[in-house]
């Protein structure tokens, strides 16, 4: 069973899918956080794997990261943690990562080790598209490990039914030319959706990359079938007030707008 | 830069990759960038006017051919032939020049505007700055905060060149976050801005266009020892490696000849054995770093280990995917020299020849002590630069 697919063939709407990064701003916060936003209902949770280099991520997902390895967080520790609340958990999980985590735990490994886990897709950035259909394509349908693809403004037609084709999740469009945390104003792009609605009618996807406040993610809404929010809570988590159950409550409902 | 000379078995395949290593692990952000960087290359390598253009650049704006030098007293200090490959005459004091001069063109045919680079030493900063003012182009350069305060002379020259210098703060604060940095610039600005990496580094094409330029080296080595020996090889050829191009430059026409023992001399920092090295190839294993495939310094989770050398150019966790291969298949071999070999040898080729070498530079002179060559060998050492940019560090000890 994959609950991404369960959740995505009931055709949702107004998706709010969440990113933070495991093993922030504590160690042991993961299973607390993913425990909070199923609680207020955030509809998909994307568990970032810290990493020393992200190439693709603004100052403050950055400094997460840092703090992350810091704290001592490693995929042994994350999967650790994940089976802990296994039984707990109905919300579509799926892991984002940099490729070189994965690599070193070994893709095979990985794999297998996220089925066990409960977690249904995967977010390898700079995994480009042809080492995985060459490589580890046969790993992911083994362990019913839904590929993600990232798509750009930039992505030619050709490409983005390639990918489309290829997903078996949603696309993750990012929004414009920015790095995680950059500004950006949806508005401006609405072409650039609509286009890919119109050549990939039948998936999801989710507007990410500077999703912000609940204006930008009504907006996105708009305009996509959801959102990813990732610098907005990673701040909301270190800034907000209270535990990280009160800090996700608030974040959740500001985003929200309700 | 004459192509039949890349025809060896050591280039890479069509997606890049030097055997197990390069490749374009890169985000579907930057997939566009590279795609038409890959196409502009393409079409300029076979391109006469640019060849020239840039030849004509090499020899009277930079020059080119800079000399080989036979050093005579290091000769007969090590028993042997040795031959200096002066890259530390060029303009700016270092190979950089050769890549940068040649990237920074390759801009301007594409209709680029904006250069952005990274530099950890800044010898490449200072080429791409350089390159710059003379084609009027604005220019940004990523530094890291460390280096912008060991090398200080170089952030006042690119700055005298009119070249905005970041310093970056994350990580380690040097080369490989100043790398980082510069990635970020460039997913951010994909319309205007051309990126020209310093080494040979990062996605393909970058490993394979840097090598390109900087074969240039061992072009030149070729003509130069026939005219002085009546043979067009040594026997050895000895670069230090950073991220891997002056070394490049230095092997790429001779790898396909097996009479030529090739030798990297890697920043051997307080020793390979010591948490403070950049030895990659001793210490490093495969991984993803800044777009390929490469032998890389990391834990056991993937987390990139900070590397650590006396000199800031070979301060970088990763070497270029064809040192990778060619440290894996045994053609060439790698060695890590420590901080205070490099001063040794540096001190050595200053009293004995009156050159200063570069830091870099240094360690692979210092592979002298190490290797033993015979009196009839011919070696040629890469004098990747000089040492102007690093007195405050020899004057230290
Ligand atoms: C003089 C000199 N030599 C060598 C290097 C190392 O780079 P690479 O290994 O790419 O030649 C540098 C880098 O800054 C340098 O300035």
């Amino acid at each position: 069973m994959n609950r991404l697919k369960d959740f995505l063939g009931k055709k949702p709407s107004d998706i709010l899918s969440v990113y933070f990064t495991a093993g922030f701003p504590s160690l042991n916060d993961t299973t607390e956080i993913i425990k909070s936003l199923q609680n207020e209902n955030a509809d998909i949770i994307e568990i970032g794997i810290p990493f020393s280099d992200p190439m693709a991520d603004g100052p403050v997902i950055q400094e997460s990261n840092e703090r992350a390895i810091k704290n001592g967080m490693n995929l042994d520790m994350l999967f650790d943690q994940l089976s802990k609340i296994r039984d707990d958990i109905t919300i579509p999980l799926v892991i984002m990562s940099y490729f070189n985590p994965v690599f070193k735990y070994g893709v095979d490994h990985f794999c297998r080790k996220c089925n066990n886990s409960g977690i249904s897709g995967l977010i390898i950035p700079d995994l480009p598209f042809e080492e995985y259909s060459e490589k580890y394509l046969r790993m992911y349908k083994e362990n019913d490990l839904c590929y993600i693809p990232l798509i750009t403004d930039k992505t030619n037609d050709e490409r983005i039914k390639m990918l489309s084709d290829a997903a078996d999740g949603f696309l993750y469009i990012v929004s414009s030319s920015i790095i995680t945390g950059g500004k950006t104003d949806v508005g401006v792009n609405r072409e650039y959706y609509s286009h890919i609605r119109e050549l990939v009618p039948q998936k999801p996807f989710l507007i990410g990359f500077g999703i912000q406040d609940s204006t930008a993610f009504s907006n996105a809404c708009r305009n996509a079938d959801g959102a990813i929010v990732g610098t907005a809570f990673i701040r909301a988590l270190t800034q907000n007030e209270g535990d990280v159950c009160k800090k996700t409550k608030k974040f959740v409902k500001d985003i929200r707008g309700k | 830069m004459k192509q039949e000379n890349k025809k060896n078995k050591y280039e890479p395949d069509a997606r890049g990759f030097y055997g197990d290593f390069g490749g374009a692990f890169i985000p579907e952000m930057l997939q566009h960038n590279i795609d038409e960087l890959l196409n502009s290359y393409r079409l300029i390598i076979n391109d006469t006017s640019f060849r020239e253009e840039y030849e004509l650049l090499l020899s009277d704006y930079a020059g080119r051919p800079s000399p080989l030098y036979y050093a005579k007293r290091l000769s007969e200090r090590y028993g042997t032939c040795i031959y200096l490959k002066r890259e530390d005459l060029n303009h700016t004091g270092s190979h950089k020049i050769n890549n940068a001069l040649g990237q920074v063109l390759l801009a301007e045919r594409m209709g680029k505007k904006r250069i952005i680079a990274e530099t950890g030493a800044g010898q490449h900063g200072v080429a791409t700055a350089t390159v710059c003012a003379l084609r009027g182009l604005e220019c940004i350069v990523y530094m890291g905060a460390c280096d912008v305060a060991r090398q200080a002379p170089n952030v006042a020259r690119m700055e005298m060149l009119g070249a905005k210098v970041v310093p970056v703060n994350s990580g380690n604060k040097t080369l490989k976050d100043a790398t980082n940095e510069a990635i970020r610039d460039w997913i951010a600005h994909p319309a205007d801005t051309y990126y020209v990496i310093g080494s040979v580094v990062g996605p393909h094409p970058y490993p394979e266009m840097v090598a390109m330029f900087q074969s240039v080296i061992s072009e030149e080595i070729k003509a130069q020892l026939l005219q002085k020996t009546g043979r067009d090889y040594p026997d050895a050829v000895i670069a230090c490696v950073g991220g891997g191009s002056n070394a490049a430059g230095a092997f790429v026409n001779y790898i396909d000849n097996d009479k030529v023992r090739l030798y990297g001399a890697e920043g051997g920092g307080k020793g390979a054995d010591t948490s403070l090295t950049a030895a990659t190839m001793a210490v490093g294993t495969t991984g993803i770093l800044h777009g390929s495939m490469i032998l890389l310094m990391q834990d056991k989770y993937g987390q990139i280990t900070e590397p650590y050398s006396i000199s800031a150019g070979l301060d970088y966790p990763g070497v270029g995917p064809l040192h990778s291969h060619l440290h894996r298949t045994g053609r060439a071999e790698y060695m890590p020299v420590n901080d205070d070999e490099a001063l040794a040898a540096a001190l050595l080729t200053t009293r004995l020849e009156g050159i200063i070498p570069a830091l870099e530079s240094a360690h692979a002179l210092a592979l002298l002590e190490r290797i033993r060559f015979n009196p009839d060998e011919i070696v040629v050492v890469n004098l990747s630069g000089r040492g102007d940019k690093d007195m405050e560090t020899y004057l230290q000890k």
